[in-house]
């Protein structure tokens, strides 16, 4: 140990670091803080939802913050140690992962908010909230991280909690369920970690700003096509899109109502974020390549998650299959990557996130209400509840991208991004899906909210608990605002796409020296 | 398992590998070891422990419950990264604080904190899985 040490000024941060720029790194690391705690107390049921909401609320509030930095100083980056990149692990924030994690945040925040009223004191001793948190420290350590190994580590962190959320109360068919979302997913994190194996050993590094500066110097000679390939292979299958996008349906109605909810909003959606980050910033000319590729399987996403919508009975089905057709909306944003298409590819995943929340929070009600959730069998949901019928109404109107709500405005940047290129195809296919899942969710409307209660049909508890009507009612009220005041979060999602088509910024918050 | 040479010896055994993980702990920083091996070694001491005398035993031997142990490094691990707000130096940054004690100079650590802490996490999960496989039908955890 006598051995001089070395100077390690030029690779370690000597300069203080501002306050401000721990927000970065408050989400991932406050979630597993508040989940270690509350694995600690889990045997105390009570106590569980009364420090798990504040820790959610509080989420929220870092996200937010986070999120006003971002707006208003641009891309911030954070690295672990004090270690430079590209040794240390940089955690960068720019406008879109600070988008999807403020609304990541709003999502748990409301799931934790109704699992008052859908996991009972069975649930919460299996470790519902400690679950929750720490699949919330992978969502947001997901869509923080600027290095693409640590990405990795935390699609790890939210699948391992979400291995546990699925199986919460071990009944026969959620380990069903659980067996095929967890080897499909197993199988496309290990594609994932393949291609980032092969990344490492083409770059010699982790940290994405540093490879989209090598890979833009040598890009002639490297074999990145395959690698871009198999990294649109992994996050497709993350995000559910055709043709590997049957793991969905199979398991997505199996667990909690609250539990489905949370993996709809949140898992596909960061498959989705690790593509745009991935493809955009990384290797922007093999996605132009694989542009037609990625927008025929996005078509094709749509329309065959439509179609699903439409055939099934089981209300939870038709939203398993609704969520695949938004995905579809969104890879074909992601294969246009113009600002128009990227920005309303970001649009609709932060609107599909609130809005599907939204969809299955309400379904969990109506089958309450109903005693079923076969659309065969429900009826007379309208004369229980007025009130839910309206809102359930607006979330419906909402997901079949109509106006005045959320899904339009996004729905109409990617269709008008498609036609000024010329892809009149594509366009076609986002109008024909969202025809089709306007007549899906009439379906639903007509025979589970319209149709009087026949008699001898299965009647279920009356009473609708503000615990699960108050989110359903804000995510709705959400849906409502941005569909009547799209202007403000149109400009973002725009400035956020052209922060992912330009990087230049996201770069230099990584190396300032670099311009 | 029924055997008298092993539940007579299995104590002794526990006690030797406990002390020899902690040992592997703390030689971690700039030697080979650390947490993870040495919490590997920890989790199997109690495995032979558990083999020789009992799910229960060990259950009883531990007070808390294994995932709460777990727990409990996931949290140590988080403070040692929270620490460094406080002295506006970047999440996870190393920071060091040399007491004398009895006149030996001793060097604390947060990376030994996080260190404890993933040793933690890994005798937990660990002995957690173990104790469920052991165990018979119907007394998981």
């Amino acid at each position: 140990m006598a051995a001089s040490p070395a100077d390690l000024s030029a690779a370690l941060v000597l300069s203080p670091v501002p306050p401000a720029d721990w927000f970065v790194v408050l989400p991932p690391a406050w979630c597993l803080l508040a989940g270690s705690v509350l694995l600690m107390l889990r045997k105390k049921r009570r106590l569980q939802p009364l420090l798990a909401i504040p820790a959610l609320a509080l989420l929220v509030l870092f996200d937010a913050l986070l999120f006003a930095h971002v707006l208003e100083n641009g891309p911030v980056t954070m690295v672990m140690g004090r270690w430079l990149p590209p040794f240390g692990i940089a955690f960068t924030a720019d406008l879109t992962g600070a988008l999807f994690a403020l609304a990541g945040g709003l999502v748990a925040l409301a799931g934790g908010i109704y699992a008052l009223t859908d996991i009972d004191g069975e649930g919460r001793r299996y470790g519902f909230y400690p679950f929750l948190l720490l699949l919330m420290a992978g969502v947001s350590g997901a869509f923080l991280t600027g290095d693409i190994f640590n990405l990795y580590v935390w699609f790890e962190v939210l699948l391992i909690a979400s291995f546990g959320l699925l199986v919460l109360g071990s009944e026969r068919r959620q380990i069903d369920g659980a067996i095929k979302y967890a080897f499909l997913n197993l199988v496309a994190t290990t594609l994932f970690l393949i291609a980032t194996g092969y990344l490492y050993g083409i770059f010699g590094t982790l940290n994405m700003a540093d490879i989209a500066l090598k890979a833009a110097a040598a890009r002639e000679w490297l074999p990145l096509m395959t690698l871009a390939a198999l990294y649109v292979l992994a996050f497709g299958m993350k995000a559910a899109a055709f043709p590997v996008n049957f793991w969905l349906p199979a398991s997505y109605h199996t667990p909690r109502i609250v539990v489905s909810a949370l993996f709809a909003a949140l898992l596909t959606k960061v498959g989705i974020y690790a593509m745009m980050r991935v493809m955009m910033t990384l290797f922007p000319l093999e996605r132009e390549e694989l542009s037609l590729l990625i927008a025929a399987a996005g078509a094709a996403t749509m329309i065959l998650g439509a179609l699903g919508a439409l055939a099934q009975s089981d209300l939870r089905r038709l939203l398993g299959y609704a969520v695949i057709s938004g995905i579809g909306v969104m890879l074909a944003g992601v294969s246009l990557g113009s600002p128009g298409g990227l920005g309303g590819a970001i649009f609709y995943a932060l609107h599909s996130m609130i809005v599907m929340t939204g969809l299955y929070l309400a379904a969990g009600v109506a089958g309450r209400l109903a005693g079923t959730f076969d659309l065969n069998g429900a009826g007379g949901l309208h004369q229980r509840s007025a009130l839910f019928s309206g809102l359930s109404l607006m979330l419906f109107f909402a997901v079949s991208s109509l106006p005045p709500f959320s899904g339009f405005w996004p729905k109409v940047m990617v269709v008008k991004a498609a036609l000024d290129i010329g892809a009149w195809w594509l366009a076609a296919a986002i109008l024909l899906a969202g025809f089709l899942t306007t007549i899906a969710f009439g379906r639903v409307y007509l025979l589970a909210y319209w149709r009087p209660a026949g008699a001898g049909r299965p009647a279920g508890d009356g009473r609708i608990p503000a615990s699960a009507m108050l989110p359903i009612a804000a995510f709705a009220a959400l849906a409502l605002l941005f569909g009547l005041l799209p202007e403000p979060l149109l400009a973002v999602a725009q400035s956020a796409a052209r922060g992912l088509i330009d990087p230049a910024a996201y770069i230099r918050s990584v190396f300032p020296g670099v311009t | 398992m029924n055997s008298l040479i092993l539940r007579t010896v299995a104590p002794f055994l526990t006690a030797l590998m406990l002390l020899f993980s902690v040992f592997v702990l703390l030689r971690g920083h700039n030697e080979p070891g650390g947490g993870f091996i040495g919490g590997l070694i920890a989790a199997s001491a109690l495995a032979i422990y558990g083999i020789a005398n009992g799910v229960s035993a060990v259950r009883k031997a531990l007070w808390f419950h294994p995932m709460s142990i777990s727990a409990f490094g996931l949290f140590l691990a988080c403070v040692a990264g929270f620490l460094s707000m406080a002295f506006a130096v970047p999440f996870m940054t190393g920071l060091w604080v040399y007491p004398v004690v009895l006149g030996v100079e001793v060097a604390l650590s947060t990376v030994m904190l996080f260190d404890i802490g993933v040793y933690l996490v890994v005798v937990g999960a660990i002995i957690s899985i173990a104790l469920a496989m052991e165990g018979r039908e119907g007394e998981g955890p």
